[in-house]
C-alpha cells in the first residue's frame, strides 16, 4: 500500500475517458461501482465541455453484487447503443469491477452489436491514466484501422500527415493542433487525420493513407504510432515543437520527410528578440527546478537553458514509463534525474535547491507559494485555469512566445530587483509587500514580520523563516544580516553559507562567514 | 403561568406519508459515493484523520472534490491498495499496519483515525473493523481509531457522514437513566451556524446543548435515555436508528431551512424541553424577522418559477419544501438518492401535491424528463450542469448546498440567493 493524499494521474480508466470524450462517435461503457462518475466533472468542469462525456457507468451497488452484475453490464451496453448509435463501443472495468472479474469482453461481444467493439484491459492496480489513454488509442486504431488502404502516389498532390496523440484534458492540446496545423499549412502540408482529438471511428479507419505520423504527445500516442510503423510502414516525426529551437528542428525534420522546403516555415516569433534584448539580461542563470510529464519536462529544460539563459538545476517526471528518456535528458545538463510520483519528494527536492524559479504542473504550483518561490505551469495535472479562454499553445512559434511570457511573468522583473535590493528598509518594497508581479498571495506571513521586527529591536531573540530549515550555528549578527538579503534569493544565500561553514568546518557563522561564501559561490 | 405546547401528533405525520407519489428507478446514477463527505467532515472534526483503504480512483476522487484544499495539510489520505496488496490478504493487513505506524508517527496531534472502507476493499472483504481493534490495541491510549464505509456500492455522498457518525455513536459516553435532560443536535454544521443555534438554545433556558460531532474528537457528547436529539441534516438515518438503541428520543421536525423550517426546528426543542411557548415566541422573534426580510428580495425573482432536482445528497426534499413554502416556487420533480419518509414527514406533508418525488435513478431518463417539463432552474451534479446549460436549461449545482451555509435564520436568505443568483446570471448576460 502507498500512502497518498495527491495524485498525479488519475486510474486508467480515466486515460481511456480522455479518449472516448476525445472522439466522435465513440461511447465508453465502463462496469464501474456508484460514484466513479466522479470522472465526469473533470471534462465538464475543469476542461468545461459542454457535453457529457460519452461514457455510461453501470453503476453497480452492494445489493447487485453476487447476482446481477454482469446482466447490468449488458442492459446498459444495450441502452448505451439504442441511445448514442456509435460507431464504435468501448468496454471495459474500473478498478473495483476489476476484482469482481465479470468480464465485460466476452459480455459484450455475445451481445453481437452490429459496430466495432474494443475491448479494453486496463490494469488498475499497476497503470495510470496516461497507460490508459496510450493503450487505449492503440487498441482502439488496431481495431479499427483498414489495413487495407496506403497513400496514394506522391506524383501531383501534396504531402499528407496524421497528427497523433491530443485528447480531452490534455494540456493545451486544444491550441497546439491549431499551431501545429497552420504551421504544417505553410509549408504546404496537408493534414490527414487529428487523432483522438476530434477523429471519428470513419476517420480512424483510413489512417493509414497518410504519409507520416507526427507524435505530438508520446504520452498518448507512442504505441499506436509505433503498430502504425510496423503496419503501414509510416514513419514518425518525434521532435516535440515546443520552444523556438526544437520547433525549427520539427520543421527541418517534416520537411525532410516531406520533401517540402522548409525554409518559408522558419523564423516566426518574436521569442529571440525578446530574449536578446537587455531587459532580460537579469535572466542569465536563473536557477530553475523543472517537474512535469516527461515530454514537457525535458522540452521545458531545453527552452530554459538555451533559449532564456538559465541554469537547469532540477528535472524529472511522474510518469515511469518515459524515465529513460528523461535521464538522457538530465545528464545534458548534469543534474540528478527525479523521477516519482510522490509530491513529498518533490517538495523535499525543491526545499533543498531553493530554485529561483519552479516550471512544473498544479501540484508545484502549490508547492511553490509554500516555499515562496515563483513559478510556471508547463505540465497536466492542471487546474481550471489552465484551460484559458485565450489562444495558449505551447508548441510551434506562437508556443515560444506564449512559453516566453508566461515563464517571465513570475519572476521579480529586473528593475523591481534592484529597487528591491536598494530600498529593502523602504515600506513599499519590505518582505510583506512582495514582489508585485506574485500578487496579494506573496506577502510573507504576518507572523513572520512581526518576528523580523523584533530581532531589531533585540538582537538576540530567536529567527525563524518559514519552510526554511532552521538555522544552526547562526550568530544574531550574521542572521541578521542574511535577513537583509532579499526574500527571493535569501534561501540560497543561507543554503550557499551552511555549505561553506560545512567544508570549511567552521562551527559558527558569523558575518565575515555570510561574506565569505557570498565570495566563494559568486558566479 | 407557563404554556406548553403539544408536540406535533405523530398521526398526521403518518397520514401525510402518502401525499406525494413516489417514482423508484434504477439504472445509471450520477452521483458521489460516500467518501466525498470527507472533504467537511475532517474540516469539522479538527484533530481527526480520515485514511481511505482504496484504489488509485478513490485517492483521485478525493483530490478533485477538494481542490485546493489538498494542500491545507489536510487530515485526509488514501492508502492506495497496489498489486501486490491483492495477493493475500495477511499481507494487506500487514501493509495497513505499517501504513497506520507511519501516518501516526508523521502526525502525532491525531486523537482519532478513522479507517474509511471504499469499494474495492469493500470487495476483496478487507475487515477494517477487525484491523481498527487490531490498531487500536496498538495505539491506545494516544489515538482512538474507528472505521466507517463510504463505498459506493453502500453510501451515496452526504451518506458517509452518516456512516461516520453512526460508528461514532458507540464510542459515546453513557449517560445514566435519571441524568437531567439533555439536547443533542446531530450533523455536521458549520461552526458560525452551530454558535447560532447554541445562542438561540441559551435564551431559551435550554441548559446543555451538544454536538454530534464535536469540534475535537476528544470531546464526545454523552448519551443516554434522556438525550432529545434534533437531526440538523437530512441523511442521518443510520445514526439516528443506533442514538435511538442507546435510548435517545429523536425530536420530529422540519430540517431548519428558512424561517418556518428553523422555526419548527427549535420548536421541537422548546416543546421537549417545556419551555414557555410567550418566551419561545419572543426568543426567535427577531432570527425569524431577519429570515423573513431576508429572503424577501429573492421572492420576486423566484416566485411561481418552477425546479427541478436531481438526486444528491438528501437536502432535495427540505430544500423544495423551503422554495415552495416560502418562495413560491413550483417544485416539479424532487429527486432524492435515498428518501426516508419518517424524518422527512414535515417537510413532505407541505409539498405541493403535484410535485413527483422520485428515489433513485437512471440518469438518461431523467435527463428527458428535465428536457420535457423545461424547468426554470434545474439543480444538478457538476457533471450534468455545464452539458444541460449548453442545452439552454439554467442550473444550480447541487454540492454548494452542501458546503455552504444555508441552515438557520440568519442563513436563509444566503440559501434563497444560491437558487437566485443563476437567473439573475441569465437575464444580465448579453452574450
Amino acid at each position: 500500500m502507498q500512502l497518498t493524499v495527491w495524485t498525479y494521474e488519475g486510474p486508467p480508466h480515466v486515460g481511456a475517458m480522455r479518449i472516448a470524450t476525445a472522439m466522435e462517435g465513440v461511447h465508453y461503457v465502463l462496469h464501474a461501482p456508484q460514484g466513479d462518475t466522479y470522472a465526469d466533472l473533470l471534462f465538464t468542469m475543469i476542461e468545461r465541455r459542454n457535453k457529457r462525456p460519452p461514457v455510461t457507468y453501470t453503476t453497480f451497488q452492494a445489493r447487485d453484487l453476487g447476482k446481477d452484475t454482469a446482466e447490468l453490464f449488458q442492459s446498459a451496453a444495450r441502452d448505451a447503443f439504442e441511445r448514442y448509435q456509435p460507431q464504435a463501443i468501448l468496454v471495459g472495468a474500473s478498478c473495483t469491477a476489476e476484482l469482481i472479474q465479470d468480464d465485460p469482453a466476452g459480455l459484450a461481444e455475445a451481445m453481437r452489436l452490429p459496430i466495432p467493439v474494443v475491448a479494453l484491459e486496463l490494469p488498475s492496480y499497476q497503470r495510470k491514466e496516461n497507460w490508459g489513454a496510450a493503450e487505449t488509442f492503440y487498441q482502439l486504431v488496431r481495431a479499427i484501422a483498414d489495413k487495407d488502404v496506403r497513400p496514394a502516389p506522391r506524383e501531383g498532390r501534396r504531402p499528407c500527415v496524421n497528427l497523433l496523440g491530443p485528447t480531452a484534458l490534455g494540456f493545451r492540446h486544444r491550441d497546439d493542433i491549431i499551431e501545429i496545423t497552420r504551421l504544417l499549412e505553410s509549408m504546404g502540408i496537408d493534414i490527414n487525420l487529428v487523432a483522438p482529438l476530434g477523429a471519428s471511428p470513419a476517420d480512424i479507419k483510413r489512417i493509414g493513407t497518410a504519409d507520416f505520423n507526427i507524435l505530438l504527445y508520446p504520452e498518448i500516442a507512442d504505441t499506436a504510432a509505433r503498430w502504425l510503423e510496423k503496419t503501414f510502414g509510416q514513419k514518425t516525426v518525434r521532435t516535440i515543437p515546443i520552444g523556438y529551437g526544437a520547433t525549427r528542428d520539427f520543421v527541418n525534420e517534416v520537411a525532410a520527410l516531406a520533401g517540402v522546403d522548409p525554409a518559408s516555415a522558419l523564423d516566426k516569433s518574436n521569442m529571440p528578440w525578446w530574449s536578446r534584448s537587455v531587459d532580460s539580461t537579469y535572466l542569465t542563470a536563473k536557477r530553475v527546478f523543472i517537474f512535469g510529464d516527461a515530454t514537457h519536462a525535458i522540452a521545458a529544460a531545453r527552452v530554459a537553458r538555451d533559449e532564456l539563459g538559465f541554469e537547469v538545476v532540477g528535472l524529472g517526471c511522474y510518469n515511469r514509463e518515459f524515465a529513460r528518456d528523461l535521464r538522457d535528458a538530465a545528464k545534458l545538463y548534469g543534474v540528478e534525474p527525479l523521477i516519482t510520483d510522490d509530491y513529498l519528494e518533490v517538495e523535499d527536492a525543491i526545499a533543498a535547491l531553493q530554485p529561483e524559479l519552479v516550471l512544473g504542473t498544479q501540484m508545484e504550483r502549490h508547492i511553490a507559494k509554500r516555499l515562496r518561490i515563483p513559478c510556471a505551469v508547463i505540465s497536466a495535472p492542471v487546474h481550471v485555469q489552465d484551460f484559458p479562454a485565450r489562444y495558449s499553445p505551447q508548441m510551434g512559434f506562437e508556443g515560444a512566445n506564449v512559453l516566453f511570457d508566461t515563464w517571465v511573468h513570475p519572476l521579480v522583473m529586473g528593475l523591481e530587483e534592484h529597487l528591491l535590493t536598494m530600498f529593502r528598509d523602504d515600506f513599499e518594497f519590505s518582505d510583506s509587500a512582495g514582489a508585485s508581479h506574485l500578487g496579494h498571495g506573496s506577502a510573507a506571513p504576518k507572523a513572520v514580520i512581526a518576528e523580523e521586527e523584533a530581532v531589531d529591536d533585540s538582537p538576540l531573540a530567536p529567527v525563524a523563516e518559514p519552510e526554511v530549515i532552521a538555522a544552526r550555528g547562526w550568530t544574531a549578527e550574521a542572521e541578521k544580516e542574511l535577513m537583509k538579503i532579499p526574500f527571493f534569493v535569501r534561501g540560497k544565500a543561507r543554503r550557499n553559507t551552511e555549505k561553506y561553514a560545512t567544508e570549511m568546518g567552521l562551527e559558527a557563522i558569523t558575518l565575515d562567514t555570510l561574506y565569505d561564501a557570498k565570495a566563494h559561490y559568486a558566479r | 403561568m407557563t404554556v406548553v405546547l403539544t408536540p406535533p401528533r405523530p398521526a398526521e405525520a403518518a397520514n401525510s406519508l402518502d401525499c406525494a407519489p413516489v417514482l423508484r428507478e434504477r439504472g445509471q446514477r450520477e452521483v458521489f459515493c460516500g467518501l466525498t463527505g470527507i472533504i467537511w467532515l475532517h474540516r469539522k472534526v479538527q484533530d481527526a484523520f480520515f485514511l481511505v483503504v482504496g484504489s488509485r480512483t478513490c485517492a483521485h476522487l478525493l483530490q478533485s472534490a477538494a481542490g485546493v484544499m489538498v494542500f491545507a495539510e489536510p487530515r485526509f489520505g488514501t492508502a492506495i491498495i497496489e498489486e501486490r496488496d491483492l495477493a493475500g490478504m495477511a499481507d494487506c493487513n500487514e501493509e495497513l499496519d505499517r501504513v497506520v505506524d507511519r501516518l501516526l508517527t508523521r502526525r502525532p496531534d491525531i486523537k482519532m483515525l478513522f479507517l474509511v472502507g471504499s469499494c474495492p476493499s469493500e470487495v476483496i472483504k478487507l475487515d477494517l473493523s477487525r484491523a481498527a481493534q487490531r490498531l487500536q490495541a496498538k495505539h491506545q491510549p494516544h489515538v482512538r481509531i474507528l472505521n466507517y464505509s463510504g463505498s459506493g456500492i453502500e453510501t451515496t455522498f452526504t451518506e458517509g457522514e452518516d456512516a461516520c457518525l453512526a460508528a461514532l455513536v458507540p464510542e459515546l459516553p453513557a449517560l445514566p437513566a435519571d441524568a437531567p435532560r439533555e439536547l443533542m443536535i446531530v450533523g455536521a454544521l458549520p461552526d458560525v451556524v452551530e454558535d447560532q443555534f447554541l445562542r438561540i438554545f441559551k435564551e431559551l433556558g435550554i441548559k446543555t446543548v451538544r454536538s454530534l460531532p464535536a469540534r475535537q474528537s476528544v470531546h464526545l457528547p454523552p448519551v443516554g435515555p434522556n438525550t432529545r436529539f434534533l437531526l440538523a441534516q437530512p441523511f442521518l438515518g443510520e445514526t439516528a436508528r443506533t442514538l435511538e438503541d442507546r435510548g435517545a428520543v429523536r425530536l420530529d421536525a422540519m430540517f431548519p431551512f428558512g424561517a418556518e423550517g428553523t422555526t419548527s426546528w427549535l420548536h421541537a426543542a422548546a416543546v421537549a424541553f417545556g419551555v414557555d411557548e410567550m418566551l419561545f415566541r419572543r426568543v426567535i422573534a427577531p432570527g425569524r424577522e431577519r429570515a423573513k426580510c431576508a429572503i424577501e428580495h429573492c421572492r420576486e425573482r423566484l416566485a411561481g418559477k418552477s425546479i427541478f432536482f436531481m438526486p444528491d445528497s438528501q437536502l432535495e426534499v427540505p430544500l423544495a419544501r423551503f422554495l415552495s413554502q416560502e418562495l413560491g416556487m413550483v417544485p416539479i420533480e424532487v429527486g432524492t438518492p435515498y428518501l426516508h419518509r419518517r424524518h422527512l414527514a414535515q417537510d413532505l406533508a407541505l409539498l405541493p401535491s403535484s410535485t413527483v418525488i422520485s428515489e433513485g435513478q437512471d440518469v438518461d431518463k431523467q435527463l428527458d424528463r428535465v428536457r420535457a417539463a423545461k424547468p426554470d432552474i434545474t439543480v444538478c451534479g457538476l457533471g450534468l450542469a455545464n452539458p444541460l446549460e449548453a442545452e439552454g436549461l439554467t442550473t444550480k449545482w447541487a454540492i454548494e448546498l452542501v458546503f455552504s451555509p444555508i441552515h438557520g435564520f440568519d442563513q436563509a436568505g444566503d440559501l434563497a440567493e444560491l437558487f437566485a443568483r443563476p437567473l439573475r446570471r441569465r437575464d444580465i448576460l448579453k452574450v
